[in-house]
C-alpha cells in the first residue's frame, strides 16, 4: 500500500466540487496529497459547511445495490443472516406508485437532518449533529435505549444486537449501542467522498449519487440542486434533511 | 371518629415467608433473564430493528404509569380532604414508590448498555423527554418519600397536606412526561398526538387504583384486618369511574384519527386488520380491561361480591397491559410512512407490518419488575406500620369531618404487630 | 421503628467487620503485581511514561470527545496509536496469531479492578507485522486511495 499515491483523475472528479489537489502536512514529516478541502489536523468541523447528498432515482437501477455493498465493506456492518436484527445503514427501497403503477428504486440512509428528531430525543446527547451537518451516534455515551430509533421517521438506525468482532479501525461498533450512516465522516474529514457515492459512480457507473457542500453555492451539488426541483423525504415534518431526491 | 391506628403486619406465618420466597425467586429470575439478554445481545429477544421496544417496555411503562396513579388514594385524603381515605394513604405512598422502583428496574435492565447507568445520570440532553423523565422519576422518589415521612411522623403531620399537594402535582407532571414519550414522536403514525399525555394520566388513575384495591384486599384478608363494605364500595365505584374515563379517552383518540385520511391506514390496522393487535385491542383492552370490569363493578350483585371486585380489578390490570401493548408494540409494528402514495418494498421490512413475538427472557424480566415491587411492599409492611389495624366502617366513619386530619398513632413497640393497644 | 434500627445495626456491624478484616486478608494476598508487556515498537510514548500511567485515560477521553463530536483528526492521543505500538502477540490469546492490547492494558487494569470500556466497540487487535508507524489520518487517507481490500483487512503493511 502506498499512502501517498495521488488520486487518479476519475476519483478527483468525484471529490465534491473542487478538483484542485494540494499537498498538505498532516503530521510532522508526513506529506499527503489530498483535495483542497481536507481539514487540517487539529481543526474542528465547521458550520460554514453543510454536507449533503443528491440522489437521482431516474439513474438508479432496481437490480443494483453497489452502494449498499460499498457501505457494508467500508464500515464493516455485515449481518448474521438474521434479517430482523441485522443492521442496515443504507438500503435499497423499491417503490411502485399505487395509482399509476410506475416504479422507482432508490437508496435510503440517514438523511442527516437539520432538525434531527433522533438528536432531540436522546437522553444523554449521544445522538448528535456535528457542526458540518453530519448526524452521528457517539457510542461512548450511548446507553442503548433505542429512543432515537423510535423517533427517526426514515428507519435509518440499527441496534447492534450481538457481539462484534473484526471492526474496521475507523469504524468501531459494539453490542448494545445504536448505529447508522455516518456519511463516511472519516473519509470526508480527509477530503474524501462517501463510499456509496464513490461506488455508484465508479463501480456501477450510474452516477446517481452526488456528494458535496450544500452551503457553497459554487459546489457541483448546489448548482445541480438549483437546476431542477428536488424532493426531501417527509418534508412535511420540517426536519430539513441533507439528502435530496430527484425523480420521486 | 377514632384516631387511626397503624400497625405492622406480623409476618411470621409460613404463608408470608413463602410469599417472600416466591417474589424473591421471580426477582432473581429477572436478573438471570437480563444477564442472558446482555450476554448474548438483544437478538435472543423478540425485539429487532423494527420493534425496538418490546415486552419489558410494556411492563415498565405500565408500572410507571400505575405508580403515579396509585398515589391518587393518598392525594384524595391529603389534597382533597376526604377523611375516609386517610387510613389508606400510607399504603398508597408505599405502593407508589415500590411500583416506580420495579418499573424503572425493568427499563434499566433492558438497556443495550445497562452498565452505563452512570452516563444516564451524568450526561443530559435537556431537549429529551427521557432526560426530563430521569428528573421526574428521581424527584418523585424524593417528593413521595417526604410525603410519606410527613404522614408517618406525628410531629410532621401538620405538613402532610403541603407535601401531599407537592406529590400530587409531581405525579401529574410525571405521567405527562411518560405519555409524552409517545405523544411527541412525530415519526410514527400511531403516536404524535397531544391526547397521549392526558390519556396516560387517566390510565394511571385506573391502573393504579386497580392495583391498590387488589393489594388492599389481599393484605386485609391475609392479616385478618376488617375491611368495611362502605370503604370498599367507595373504592370500587371510583375504579368504575376511572375505567369509564379511560374508555372515553380511547374513543376520542381513535375518533380524532378516524376523521383524518392521513391516519386511516393506522386506524384500520389497530381496529380492523392488525391481527394480533386488533385482537388485543378489542378483547384485551376494550372487553377485558373496560366493559367487563364496568359490568362487574356496577352490577347490583357482583358489585357487592368481594371476589368479583377483585376479579374486576385484576381485569383492569390485564386490560391495562393490553392497552400499553397495543400502544407500544402495535404502534411500532405498523410500517413508517416514508413514501406516501407508493407501495414500498426493501430488505429492511419497509412497507410491511413488523413481526414481534415476546420471548421468554423479556416476559420474565417484566414479571420480575412486578415481583420486585411486591417484594418491597411485603417487606415494608412488616418493617413499618403502613396498614391500619381496622378499616371497619365504624372505624372509618365517612361523615366525620372535623378535624380534617385525624391524629395518627403508631405502634412503635417491637413485636407490637396487630395486638398493639390503641394509644389515643 | 425498632425493626429498622435493628436492621441498621446489623448492617453497621457487617461493615465494621469487613473494614477490620480486609487489611488482614490483603496481607495474605497472593495476587501478583502486574507486569505489562513491553511496547511492540518504539522507545518513547507521546508523553513520559509516568505521565501516561496517571493520565492516559484523561488524554484518551478528551481526544475521543474532540474527534467524535467536533471532527478533529490527527491529534496525538489516539487509541489507534496505542494499538500500533503496544499491541503484542501472546500465545494465550488467539494462539498468538494477532497482536492485542490485553498483555499491556489488561495486566494493570485487572490488578486495579478497573474495567476498560474501549474494546466493547474498538477492535483491539492488530496484524503481527507492521512496516511503519502510521498516524490515523494517513491510515484513513490510505483507505481512500484504495479499492485495495488489503488495507481494510489488515493484510498490507499498514498498522490496523
Amino acid at each position: 500500500m502506498n499512502s501517498s499515491k495521488p488520486f487518479d483523475a476519475a476519483k478527483r472528479r468525484l471529490l465534491s466540487g473542487a478538483a484542485a489537489v494540494a499537498g498538505m502536512a498532516i503530521a510532522p514529516g508526513v506529506t499527503l496529497i489530498a483535495p483542497a478541502e481536507a481539514r487540517k489536523a487539529g481543526e474542528a468541523a465547521s458550520d460554514k459547511v453543510r454536507w449533503g447528498l443528491l440522489i437521482d432515482a431516474n439513474k438508479c437501477d432496481a437490480g443494483c445495490d453497489d452502494c449498499v455493498v460499498a457501505c457494508r465493506t467500508e464500515n464493516g456492518w455485515q449481518g448474521h443472516d438474521r434479517p430482523a436484527t441485522d443492521p442496515q445503514w443504507i438500503r435499497k427501497v423499491n417503490l411502485k406508485d399505487n395509482k399509476t403503477g410506475a416504479t422507482l428504486s432508490l437508496p435510503v440512509m440517514c438523511q442527516h437532518c437539520e432538525n434531527p428528531p433522533c438528536v432531540d430525543v436522546c437522553p444523554t446527547g449521544a445522538s448528535m449533529r456535528r457542526a458540518d451537518g453530519i448526524v452521528l451516534v457517539d457510542r461512548h455515551i450511548c446507553i442503548g435505549c433505542r429512543y432515537c430509533m423510535m423517533a427517526c421517521p426514515y428507519k435509518a438506525r440499527s441496534f447492534v444486537h450481538e457481539n462484534t468482532s473484526g471492526q474496521k479501525p475507523h469504524m468501531p461498533r459494539g453490542k448494545g449501542t445504536v448505529e447508522s450512516c455516518t456519511l463516511c465522516a472519516h473519509r470526508i474529514d480527509v477530503g474524501g467522498t462517501p463510499a456509496c457515492v464513490e461506488a455508484c459512480g465508479q463501480k456501477a457507473g450510474k452516477e446517481a449519487m452526488m456528494f458535496g457542500d450544500l452551503n457553497d453555492p459554487n459546489s457541483a451539488i448546489s448548482k445541480e440542486l438549483a437546476k431542477r426541483a428536488t424532493t426531501r423525504l417527509r418534508a412535511d415534518l420540517g426536519l430539513v434533511p441533507g439528502v435530496h431526491y430527484r425523480g420521486l | 371518629m377514632k384516631p387511626v391506628l397503624f400497625t405492622q403486619i406480623e409476618g411470621n406465618s409460613g404463608a408470608y415467608w413463602s410469599l417472600l420466597g416466591w417474589l424473591a425467586a421471580f426477582a432473581a429470575a429477572g436478573l438471570g433473564a437480563m444477564w442472558y439478554m446482555e450476554h448474548n445481545g438483544h437478538w435472543v429477544t423478540g425485539m429487532n430493528n423494527q420493534v425496538v421496544w418490546g415486552t419489558p417496555h410494556v411492563f415498565a411503562v405500565f408500572m410507571i404509569v400505575a405508580a403515579s396513579g396509585v398515589l391518587n388514594v393518598a392525594s384524595i385524603s391529603s389534597v382533597f380532604g376526604r377523611t375516609m381515605y386517610k387510613p389508606l394513604a400510607r399504603l398508597s405512598t408505599l405502593l407508589s414508590l415500590a411500583l416506580l422502583a420495579g418499573g424503572l428496574m425493568v427499563l434499566l435492565l433492558d438497556l443495550g448498555r445497562p452498565d452505563r447507568l452512570i452516563v444516564a445520570m451524568t450526561k443530559y440532553n435537556f431537549k429529551s423527554i427521557f432526560a426530563w423523565n430521569i428528573f421526574l422519576y428521581t424527584g418523585f422518589f424524593a417528593v413521595v418519600g417526604i410525603y410519606m415521612w410527613m404522614m408517618m411522623e406525628r410531629r410532621m403531620n401538620r405538613y402532610t397536606r403541603m407535601a401531599g399537594i407537592a406529590a400530587f402535582i409531581w405525579r401529574l407532571a410525571l405521567t405527562t412526561g411518560t405519555g409524552s414519550i409517545f405523544g411527541f414522536l412525530v415519526a410514527r403514525q400511531a403516536y404524535d398526538a397531544a391526547i397521549m399525555a392526558p390519556m396516560f394520566i387517566i390510565m394511571s388513575f385506573s391502573f393504579g387504583l386497580a392495583i391498590f384495591l387488589l393489594v388492599l384486599l389481599v393484605a386485609c384478608n391475609g392479616t385478618d384486618r376488617p375491611l368495611g363494605d362502605a370503604t370498599l364500595a367507595k373504592l370500587k365505584n371510583l375504579l368504575g369511574v376511572f375505567v369509564a374515563a379511560v374508555l372515553y379517552f380511547v374513543t376520542v383518540q381513535h375518533l380524532t384519527n378516524l376523521y383524518a385520511p392521513e391516519h386511516h391506514a393506522v386506524e384500520a390496522f389497530i381496529l380492523r386488520d392488525g391481527g394480533i393487535y386488533t385482537g388485543v385491542f378489542w378483547i384485551g383492552q376494550i372487553v377485558i380491561g373496560g366493559l367487563a370490569p364496568l359490568a362487574l363493578l356496577y352490577h347490583p350483585h357482583t358489585g357487592k361480591d368481594r371476589s368479583m371486585i377483585a376479579l374486576a380489578a385484576g381485569m383492569v390490570i390485564i386490560g391495562g397491559l393490553a392497552q400499553i401493548y397495543v400502544i407500544i408494540i402495535g404502534g411500532q409494528a405498523f410500517p413508517l410512512s416514508i413514501f406516501p402514495g407508493y407501495d414500498v418494498s426493501s430488505s429492511f421490512f419497509d412497507g410491511v407490518v413488523a413481526s414481534y413475538s415476546p420471548s421468554l427472557p423479556e416476559v420474565v424480566l417484566g414479571l420480575s419488575g412486578i415481583a420486585t415491587s411486591l417484594l418491597i411492599v411485603a417487606v415494608a409492611l412488616r418493617a413499618l406500620p403502613f396498614l391500619p389495624a381496622s378499616l371497619a366502617d365504624a372505624d372509618v366513619d365517612p361523615h366525620y369531618v372535623d378535624p380534617p386530619e385525624p391524629e395518627v398513632v403508631e405502634a412503635e413497640e417491637e413485636g407490637a404487630g396487630e395486638e398493639a393497644s390503641e394509644i389515643a | 421503628m425498632i425493626h429498622l434500627k435493628g436492621l441498621l445495626g446489623i448492617l453497621f456491624a457487617a461493615v465494621m467487620v469487613m473494614t477490620i478484616a480486609a487489611p488482614a486478608a490483603m496481607a495474605d494476598s497472593t495476587v501478583p503485581l502486574p507486569s505489562p508487556a513491553k511496547a511492540f515498537k518504539g522507545k518513547q510514548c507521546v508523553e513520559p511514561a509516568d505521565v501516561m500511567r496517571r493520565q492516559h485515560m484523561t488524554f484518551l477521553n478528551h481526544q475521543r470527545d474532540e474527534t467524535m463530536r467536533q471532527g478533529i483528526r490527527g491529534n496525538k492521543y489516539s487509541l489507534q496509536q496505542c494499538i500500533n505500538c503496544h499491541a503484542t502477540a501472546d500465545p494465550k490469546i488467539m494462539g498468538g496469531t494477532v497482536r492485542t492490547l490485553q498483555p499491556f492494558c489488561g495486566e494493570c487494569h485487572e490488578y486495579a479492578a478497573v474495567n476498560i470500556d474501549c474494546f466493547a466497540c474498538h477492535n483491539p487487535t492488530a496484524p503481527l507485522e507492521t512496516s511503519e508507524n502510521m498516524p490515523l489520518d494517513k491510515m484513513i487517507a490510505a483507505h481512500l486511495g484504495q479499492g485495495n481490500p488489503d488495507v481494510s483487512s489488515g493484510k498490507a503493511g499498514g498498522a490496523q
